[in-house]
């Protein structure tokens, strides 16, 4: 979870010449002929190739290492099925044949593979239900929560990070990370655990868990409006903890971009500190923390599965702990490939928008 | 050369012509740690970070000695199921009688214990690919770098779970668990600095000289590249506190151990919520947030001394 410095020193604090939003595609279209800009397509077109090729790869190695680990380390499904009840030999390798246990182990991958790219992830033990409907009727509850400290996080921490790092030393900054850095070195979990201590046992201003009270009216607003009570704690939690890394982040991009050239040209040009800042420096020190943004997204899939834990938010991060406890191997394995993909997937997605919001990245 | 046989004592200052190698070398070890600890002392969030780091470490290691360790044992727990802080329990106690403050002692030798295993090893498998990734080229470090960025942007804690789950409950799996999930950044650290490193003149000399790969990357490219690992190393064993304590609540922990986060998910399971004894949950969360803290401080300050560009952040 920590900030990887490297990523941090690739930022285009380094690219010569901060001034690449004014080399941006309005000038390209004016000096070069058409041929050019159907360059410059070409190599965007392969650099999208590129990056879904690099995507597949990791996504195959998800799917490999999903079967390796949950196959090849995982021990005997078997076992771990007839735990709880007495069986016969018999019983036994009639259960191994039935999960196709009794195949060769390469064998057994293909039709894993077959299973995957068919959408068949198996059964759950404890559920006695297809992997994936349980995955599917778990996911609006997760992206629910996720999207709300998401977007409270990313908004409040590019805010605080832009104002600190602009005021650089000053008691406002001093604050700010003073705060950050308490926030990202509290633990999800016990976070969680205080907020529901002080605003639901004690104060009583919220429901303890869950996502919506057994008896509200069947109607929608009175739904929603119950859901959104029972959104409050855990949205909160989650954002007071991943908010910490975009604010340290923001703050550092913009003390990349501060001593630039083009913001003294800009200030000489007598425009108003606050414009300064908002019209040049922002945009510019934007787009790496864009980046890094997307590159966390693996913390946030983690803070989900810790708030939902602690709240029981019936979201996908409940449904990988309950399996935990079992341990329920094939809902695990779903949760797990889940979880990966929707990164990766996130991240190839960011890396292409990225490359076409930068000019500087494109005609490099 | 002609200097004298290395008589071990320490050069007088007035002596500078007759120095030998050795004490040359100690002397440029001993001034370059000095520069480090006036570069490091400028920075005051560090210091703190340092210092309370130190208490927390020397609390840890003395706690069989200030401690009675019965006291872990739970059929021999003198107190009262989940008893408010009183003057025979400082800090109140468990859902089994065992004294709050106790456990919180005894669990820091645990959760620091696994944060710093986990590290190591985590660091070693960090340096190792850096190194070799920035050494050779070709299709080798293409293949490295591509595991090392698989890993980066898989979820670590699912990936920590998934393999957590299948080693099953123990203090190994805990620490296997974390070092194989957390190393790609520091490799890839690594790797950035070796290609400077490698760069530089003097290893072109080595390896006009006949050096072998093993010689370059031992003698040349690892003590260059030792102050970043040192920096990554502390912000990792902050991590690594958390992520113990995570996957410890999580119930992947040693069950028979007692850590912050085995002591945070006992707390959960046992109702201490809902009990209301904020004292039960308190105390080793807070501990956990201190420890990260402080190692996040020291890192944030080392790397500010190490890398000029961060200077004055």
């Amino acid at each position: 979870m920590s900030m990887d410095p490297s990523l941090v020193a690739e930022s285009p604090g380094a690219v010569p010449g901060g001034s690449g939003r004014t080399a941006g595609p309005g000038r390209g279209s004016t000096g070069g002929a058409g041929g050019s800009r159907s360059a410059a397509g070409r190599g965007f077109a392969k650099y999208v190739l590129a990056k879904l090729g690099g995507a597949a790869v990791s996504l195959l190695m998800v799917v490999f290492s999903a079967f390796f680990l949950f196959r090849v380390l995982g021990g005997d499904p078997v076992d771990a099925l007839t735990r709880d009840v007495p069986t016969t030999p018999a019983e036994r390798a009639a259960l191994r044949e039935r999960l196709g246990l009794d195949q060769p182990l390469s064998l057994q991958f293909v039709h894993y593979l077959q299973g995957v790219l068919t959408g068949d992830l198996g059964q759950s033990y404890q559920y006695q239900q297809p992997v994936t409907s349980l995955i599917g009727a778990r996911l609006g509850a997760t992206v629910l929560l996720t999207g709300t400290a998401l977007v409270l996080a990313v908004s409040l921490g590019l805010w605080i990070g832009t104002r600190a790092g602009w005021r650089q030393g000053s008691t406002f900054d001093k604050v700010q990370v003073g705060v950050s850095l308490t926030l990202w070195s509290a633990p999800t979990f016990w976070f969680g655990m205080i907020v529901i201590m002080v605003f639901a046992r004690y104060l009583g201003l919220f429901p303890i868990n869950g996502m919506v009270s057994p008896y509200t009216p069947d109607a929608f607003w009175p739904q929603a409006l119950d859901t959104l009570h029972h959104l409050v704690l855990p949205a909160l939690t989650m954002t007071a903890v991943i908010y910490a890394q975009y604010v340290l982040v923001m703050r550092s991009s913009i003390l990349d971009e501060k001593d630039a050239d083009y913001l003294v040209t800009a200030r000489a040009k007598g425009l108003r500190d606050d414009d300064v800042r908002r019209r040049h420096a922002v945009p510019n020190a934007l787009l790496p923390t864009v980046t890094l943004v997307f590159l966390q997204l693996g913390g946030v899939v983690g803070g989900a599965i810790l708030t939902e834990t602690v709240f029981s938010w019936p979201g996908l991060g409940l449904l990988a702990y309950q399996a935990l406890r079992i341990p329920d191997l094939p809902l695990l394995q779903g949760t797990f490939l889940f979880f990966s993909t929707a990164v990766i997937l996130a991240n190839t997605a960011a890396d292409v928008v990225y490359r076409f919001l930068d000019p500087r990245v494109r005609h490099s | 050369m002609t200097t004298p046989p290395d008589t071990g004592t320490p050069t007088p200052a007035g002596a500078e012509a007759l120095r030998s190698v050795r004490s040359v070398v100690r002397q440029r070890r001993k001034a370059a740690l000095l520069r480090f600890w006036a570069g490091y002392r400028r920075q005051p969030a560090g210091v703190a970070g340092l210092i309370g780091m130190a208490v927390i470490v020397a609390l840890a290691l003395a706690a069989p000695v200030i401690t009675n360790s019965a006291g872990l044992d739970v059929t021999q727990a003198t107190g009262d199921r989940l008893q408010p802080p009183s003057a025979a329990f400082p800090l109140g106690t468990d859902e089994t009688g065992r004294s709050v403050l106790l456990l919180t002692l005894w669990g820091a030798r645990i959760s620091l214990l696994v944060g710093v295993t986990a590290t190591l090893l985590a660091m070693g498998i960090g340096t190792l690919v850096g190194i070799a990734a920035g050494h050779f080229g070709g299709w080798f470090t293409g293949l490295l770098m591509r595991v090392t960025d698989w890993f980066i942007v898989l979820p670590r804690l699912v990936l920590a779970i998934a393999l957590a789950a299948v080693l099953g409950p123990s203090l190994t799996t805990i620490v296997v668990a974390i070092g194989v999930t957390s190393w790609p950044g520091t490799a890839r650290l690594i790797r950035a600095q070796t290609l400077a490193v490698e760069a530089r003149p003097y290893l072109e000399r080595a390896r006009a000289l006949g050096a072998g790969h093993w010689h370059q990357m031992t003698r040349h490219v690892l003590p260059n590249v030792m102050p970043l690992v040192l920096a990554s190393t502390t912000l990792e064993v902050a991590s690594a506190v958390l992520a113990e304590a995570t996957l410890s609540f999580l119930g992947l922990g040693d069950p028979a151990r007692v850590s912050w986060g085995s002591m945070l998910s006992r707390a959960n399971s046992s109702g201490a919520i809902t009990f209301g004894a904020w004292w039960y949950l308190l105390t080793p969360g807070l501990a956990i947030l201190v420890v990260v803290l402080c190692f996040t401080l020291c890192g944030r300050a080392l790397e500010a001394v190490f890398n000029p560009r961060l200077r004055g952040r």
